[in-house]
């Protein structure tokens, strides 16, 4: 990983992936395809961040853009492909049966893999949840070919190949990962961490319907039953507008309550580091980073929280980053707008107390008058 | 019934340094520990074993020293420890080592009984691709449950397993076949203390060492950088902000006076936020 020579190209020996040369079975493969994920009748978002990128893709490379859809004959389905047209998709692939009614890999695998076999796609991007990446793991591999987890950013090189770039070693860097010699080449995208595209509803365009071809009696997994979460409020925390978060600066587990006083004096949602869920003091589902939730919320503030790049890369597409640390050198002062060096556990509640005064409905009204 | 975990030993990535100059990993005198989300993974093939008896084989692909991850695994009380290593291994992507390790479980197969269930964790601390155990489950056509939070019920005689399963949004109870891949998630148990004498005996138990070859695999342009389709073209830091964090001074003001200051500051660059935040009367 030498930047010294970085215009010599590598010897080919040994490493067959590091030259590229596409084999003649995938010179047909074209267009980027982004799975839209619905279940239960709603398309997840992250489909839709992704046609965004997708669309980019597509215009770089001078090739359409396309959904695949998959699932029950319902009018949730003919919903999510006017959805998928409405956010930037040339053309649809669709697949319905009472099969794909709710996520299991068997069915899902099957429809996503002949579509690829039948109509050759470069590039499949599919959303790093927990169907997304059950169904990409199998995808990839009944295919052989390369799949990127958790992208963080993706772009078109000169010769046209992705260039899917993710954090590595539990986050301390970056690396750029290439499938050359494979196609499709997959990549899957956490929630959140591409922006939402504009929607623009438009007749719906080209609808490629591709048939099924298992049964229900093929399928060995059944779903018994499905229960909802309780709305705990975890499921908005990736969407909140504001956000407020504690680290290892706090000292002890005692000392989120202060972090949350705050996200409620504020109506913000609040989460943690990292660490803090290691060490058991949150819940997994609070966490925020890229092994996290991914947010993108108006205003962040970060309690104590040192900034480590697995922290940054699931923080940084806030709008204002306010980081309260007693290190002047955390790392977090290099990508946070507003700064205080002092000790989070003294200083929040002055902020909460503030905060009240301020927007209390009492002091909006001598504002107003 | 048998049971194979597969585990994957892991730098406390807690403690990795980058090297400022180079941005290479400083791997040295790192500490190594079992991936935490495996741990879920070996705890649930321990409780099934102890509930309907069998043995629990775990399995690494790694570097000869990935043995102490396999001694922590016997101390734990596992019965039986495969270290997969070759050099032939070296620079596997997900693709390449769910092939090996999907090769050696077939191997540990025909050596030690067929595996009822095959567990990972889900996901590894330094990869996090959570690729892995899918990626086995298609290889060896094993029926694949991931994210499984609760084994609800096994009917070894009629083959049967239920599963609670996170996804989106809530829980699904899937039933299924075994034999099966499960993919633990976290925090749904507590891995034990070992017994004594497991402890004790960690140490110098014998461990099933194979190469590639010993594996039975033939194919060897499937292992390693060879059989890796992704290509790793660039490690790099990220690019700092251009303009680092605006501090707000400290120097002799009251913790009331520093507050008000910093609500200021965000509403004077975030005008449109002030009505939106939510007022709770507190």
């Amino acid at each position: 990983m030498s930047n010294a020579t970085p215009d010599t190209p590598r010897p080919p020996a040994g490493r067959a992936g590091m030259k590229k040369e596409l084999p003649e079975r995938f010179r047909a493969y074209r267009h980027v395809w982004v799975f839209i994920e619905l279940e239960r009748g709603q398309v997840h978002s992250v489909s839709f961040e992704l046609l965004g990128e997708g669309r980019k893709l597509a215009d770089k490379l001078g090739v359409q853009l396309a959904g695949v859809v998959l699932g029950p004959p319902e009018e949730a389905t003919q919903n999510a492909v006017a959805q998928a047209f409405a956010y930037g998709a040339d053309l649809v692939y669709f697949v319905e049966a009472p099969l794909l009614a709710d996520y299991r890999n068997e069915p899902f695998t099957k429809a996503m893999t002949d579509l690829v076999d039948t109509y050759k796609p470069e590039i499949l991007l599919l959303g790093a949840t927990t169907l997304g990446r059950d169904l990409a793991g199998s995808v990839a591999t009944t295919l052989l070919t390369g799949l990127t987890a958790d992208c963080t950013e993706l772009d078109v090189d000169a010769d046209g190949s992705l260039a899917a770039t993710r954090p590595t070693f539990g986050g301390s860097l970056l690396c750029t990962i290439y499938t050359l010699n494979y196609r499709p080449q997959m990549a899957t995208v956490r929630p959140r961490v591409m922006p939402m595209p504009q929607r623009a509803d438009r007749a719906i365009g080209r609808v490629i319907v591709h048939k099924l071809s298992l049964a229900e009696d093929e399928i060995v997994t059944k779903i018994l039953g499905f229960l909802p979460d309780s709305q705990s409020g975890t499921a908005n925390l990736a969407y909140a507008d504001v956000v407020v978060a504690g680290g290892l600066g706090l000292g002890g587990a005692e000392n989120l309550q202060l972090v949350k006083s705050l996200a409620r004096a504020i109506g913000a949602e609040f989460g943690c580091s990292r660490p803090l869920v290691q060490k058991g003091w949150m819940p997994a589902d609070r966490q925020i980073g890229q092994t996290g939730k991914t947010i993108r919320p108006k205003l962040y503030i970060a309690a104590g929280i040192s900034g480590a790049i697995q922290h940054r890369v699931g923080v940084e597409a806030a709008d204002l980053i306010v980081a309260i640390n007693t290190d002047p050198n955390a790392p977090i002062f290099d990508f946070a707008h507003l700064g205080i060096v002092t000790d989070a556990v003294r200083f929040l509640p002055a902020l909460t107390e503030a905060f009240t005064r301020r927007l209390s409905p009492h002091s909006r009204d001598k504002l107003a008058s | 019934m048998h049971i194979v975990v597969s585990i994957k030993q892991v730098p406390d990535s807690a403690q990795i340094r980058v090297h400022p100059v180079t941005n290479t990993i400083m791997r040295q005198g790192v500490p190594t520990i079992i991936n935490p989300y495996d741990l879920f993974a070996l705890e649930e093939a321990l409780r099934l074993r102890d509930a309907y008896g069998g043995e629990v084989t775990v399995l690494t692909m790694g570097p000869p020293m990935a043995e102490d991850s396999l001694r922590k695994a016997l101390g734990y009380g596992a019965d039986r420890a495969v270290l997969l290593t070759d050099r032939y291994f070296a620079g596997s992507d997900t693709l390449a080592t769910s092939f090996a390790l999907s090769q050696a479980i077939a191997k540990i197969g025909e050596t030690f009984g067929t595996p009822d269930v095959v567990f990972t964790g889900k996901q590894t601390i330094d990869g996090d691709t959570a690729q892995v155990g899918p990626g086995i489950a298609k290889r060896l056509d094993l029926h694949q449950l991931t994210y499984v939070a609760k084994i609800a019920t096994i009917d070894l005689a009629a083959r049967e397993i239920t599963v609670e399963r996170r996804c989106e949004g809530g829980t699904q109870t899937l039933k299924s076949k075994l034999p099966c891949l499960i993919t633990m998630l976290e925090g749904t148990n507590e891995m034990r203390r070992g017994s004594i004498e497991d402890a004790l005996s960690a140490a110098r138990r014998q461990i099933v060492k194979w190469s590639a070859a010993e594996a039975g695999i033939e194919d060897l342009t499937k292992c390693g950088l060879r059989g890796s389709p992704t290509v790793v073209k660039r490690v790099f830091a990220p690019t700092a902000r251009s303009e680092k964090a605006a501090q707000i001074d400290t120097a002799e003001k009251t913790l009331r006076d520093l507050a008000d200051e910093l609500i200021v500051a965000i509403f004077t660059r975030q005008p449109a936020l002030e009505p939106e935040l939510a007022f709770d009367g507190a």
